[in-house]
């Protein structure tokens, strides 16, 4: 049995780095895939110091779909995990008077992360093995007003990889949405987050580590999400398009 | 029932409230971090002033302004040459991070401070100096190079060959030339993570001062001092000296993982004391305590690098003993020749007033003459103070005589000095200041400390 090997699509983002610290502290191979091949690299000898690991980059673009088989077939082992964490939260105000900012929202989140999934999705069927992890958000559970492009495109997402996991079941390789709430990162910075609310990066990372290792199908970073959700779900339409969300 | 707690991504609301250790200053700020140079020249600048923040163990009011950049998230190391010791890291990699990855291997930090919690942008802005300095010098000694983005917004690599102006005004230099981006060091070789510790018994100042002289050969060299005790015992304290300790001197099960050792468990100090909670009798227990607990004269031990070099940390947030009001640390140095003398005059000052201090920690530094750096040589003292009513006006009286003394005071810690009592105090003051308008024209780093100095 060779090392085991994870990949990170969005390796500069926070929980991307939290995720390569957390699996490099358990000697996995890592594979750091972003749009900049430049600020990965201090990211890689980072972690080759600390964690005495093997960091390979990967130059990798979410909406550059023409590449993203030769991006996986580039790679020399099929990951054992592959996390999906870039996303793009963009600016919805923005977004509704300016078509380009609202499909790429939109692309980024869904066609992007759709695109490199079933490509490493066939590669993994073919050596019936690994684990598919999809980072999508409880934006995603309902469409509010103040975000309803990132939010829309996270449910498209959500929807994709549980159609996913249903056609991966029978060849053995799983896959995993996680819905991480308030995350304190660099794409949150400024933003006023409540406390309770709100998990670290790192806390994102275990909880994502700990899930893959008990085959989870779905889970909220922080417990209290499923209930917050649930009861936003449960308000009836016609009062909940009256809200201020 | 509100709904404000339903999620809503966007809500700026972006102002909060930031110190040093001390807890004294507050300002109301606007932080911003980067982990790429493409990050932190979006957040630069827009023609209003910024203070450059590492992980805010300067104690006053040097590292917060009502704009900071921290560089917490600036924080990979670049390379780790583990046979000559040479490490290459951002300016936010702490040095507890650095301890993790080297101590294993056999390598040692240069230079410490008391503290393993501070950036390695923060220990060359503060030059920061350790018990070794009387042998080994402060941090800014050990220093190859570093890369500074100075506020002319240009990249420029400094060394002792290299932009030799910015190097002076950068070590020592409080983040007033620029953000350090990244520096290159020396380490130093261990055989063991144990160090092998003797410590002494003083009865009282005449003796101490007599001890550091007689055992300066030591590496690592300082002493606690009872500041409250007066009479005969005035100036008793117990001197801790150590050297690495050699796999020779570890007992077999040591010998064994001479890199290893048993973590210990960290306390917590979750909110701030009353400010009551501190008080002449409670710290003059606390001290006869502490100095009853060394019954012998002299005991020898080997005990872990932790406890030697980094004792409070293993009190993770101790400021807060000091309640939120928080307190200010005064760490003075005085010249060899008049140190003794003048050390006399101002504990037997602070001893009247009865202002107290928890800790106070006395350590004789080597030679230094650097353009801006507080270590000098001679005997530097430093002492908590809670704040309370009267205290600013106390600490002018002592800074008086410091400058008497011809010493001067550590800006690291301070929060509160005369901006006339610093450029007296500091030789280099005029000269450094030239550079910093050259570097840094517009001010576009500045920070609560450099304004109330008069720097920027």
């Amino acid at each position: 049995m060779g090392d085991k090997h994870v990949l990170i699509l969005g390796a500069t983002s926070d929980i991307g780095k939290a995720l390569a610290h957390a699996y490099a502290k358990d000697k996995y191979k890592i594979t750091l895939a972003a749009r900049s091949i430049d600020s990965l690299s201090p990211i890689s000898s980072d972690l080759q110091i600390k964690f005495e690991v093997s960091v390979e980059v990967l130059e990798f673009d979410a909406l550059d779909y023409q590449s993203h088989q030769e991006t996986t077939n580039s790679m020399r082992q099929v990951p054992d995990v592959a996390v999906c964490v870039f996303g793009y939260l963009g600016d919805q105000e923005k977004a509704q008077g300016n078509w380009a900012h609202a499909k790429e929202i939109m692309e980024v989140n869904y066609l992007g992360a759709a695109s490199i999934l079933e490509a490493l999705a066939k590669k993994m069927t073919a050596e019936k093995k690994g684990v598919i992890v999809g980072i999508s958000s409880v934006a995603g559970d309902r469409g509010r007003q103040s975000n309803y492009f990132y939010g829309s495109s996270k449910a498209a997402f959500t929807s994709y990889l549980s159609g996913l996991r249903n056609r991966l079941f029978k060849e053995k390789i799983h896959v995993l949405t996680v819905k991480p709430g308030f995350v304190k990162t660099k794409m949150t910075e400024g933003l006023d987050l409540p406390p309770l609310l709100t998990a670290s990066p790192a806390r994102v990372a275990s909880a994502i580590k700990s899930a893959v290792e008990k085959r989870k199908n779905s889970i909220y970073v922080l417990p209290v999400w499923r209930l917050v959700m649930f009861v936003i779900r449960c308000i009836p339409e016609s009062i909940f398009k009256r809200l201020k969300l | 029932m509100g709904l404000e707690f339903l999620p809503h991504f966007i809500h700026l609301d972006d102002m909060k409230q930031i110190s040093g250790w001390g807890n004294y200053p507050k300002q109301l700020a606007y932080e911003e971090s980067f982990d790429t140079i493409q990050k932190l020249s979006t957040i630069l600048g827009h023609g209003k002033s910024q203070v450059v923040r590492g992980n805010a163990r300067s104690y006053g009011d040097s590292a917060i302004g009502k704009r900071a950049i921290s560089t917490l998230n600036y924080n990979r190391m670049l390379s780790f040459d583990t046979q000559k010791g040479v490490i290459k890291c951002e300016a936010g990699v702490l040095f507890s991070d650095i301890l993790e990855v080297t101590v294993t291997k056999g390598w040692f930090l240069p230079v410490t401070p008391g503290t393993k919690f501070i950036t390695v942008g923060g220990a060359i802005a503060s030059d920061v100096h350790g018990k070794n300095h009387h042998k080994e010098g402060s941090f800014s000694n050990h220093l190859i190079a570093f890369e500074i983005l100075s506020g002319d917004g240009k990249i420029r690599t400094c060394g002792k060959d290299l932009n030799r102006d910015l190097f002076d005004a950068t070590c020592g230099g409080m983040g007033l030339t620029g953000i350090i981006l990244n520096a290159t060091f020396k380490l130093k070789p261990i055989e063991s993570a144990y160090i092998t510790q003797r410590q002494i018994k003083a009865k009282n100042l005449d003796e101490i001062i007599d001890l550091f002289e007689k055992y300066e050969s030591y590496t690592y060299s300082m002493a606690w001092i009872d500041c409250l005790k007066g009479g005969k015992g005035f100036g008793r304290s117990i001197l801790i000296c150590g050297e690495h300790s050699k796999l020779t001197e570890l007992n077999s099960r040591q010998r064994q993982q001479p890199f290893h050792f048993k973590p210990k468990t960290k306390l917590v100090i979750p909110f701030n004391f009353p400010s009551f909670a501190l008080n002449k009798l409670s710290i003059q227990s606390f001290n006869a305590l502490f100095y009853a607990k060394n019954f012998k004269k002299e005991i020898n031990s080997i005990v872990p690098y932790e406890p030697f070099f980094y004792p409070l940390d293993s009190i993770l947030s101790w400021n807060r003993m000091y309640g939120k009001v928080g307190f200010v640390q005064y760490q003075f140095v005085l010249p060899k020749a008049s140190g003794k003398e003048g050390l006399i005059e101002i504990l037997d000052k602070i001893r009247r007033k009865g202002m107290g201090s928890f800790l106070a920690v006395l350590k004789a530094f080597g030679k230094q003459d650097d353009l801006i750096s507080f270590p000098m040589e001679g005997l530097t003292l430093a002492l908590d103070f809670p704040i309370k009513k009267g205290l600013l006006e106390f600490l002018d009286e002592l800074d008086s005589i410091v400058l008497n003394y011809n010493g001067r005071i550590y800006l690291t810690k301070d929060a509160r000095m005369q901006s006339e009592v610093f450029k007296t105090s500091y030789a280099g003051f005029d000269k450094w200041v030239n550079i910093i308008k050259k570097y840094n024209p517009n001010y576009q780093f500045a920070s609560d400390q450099s304004y109330r100095l008069n720097i920027t």
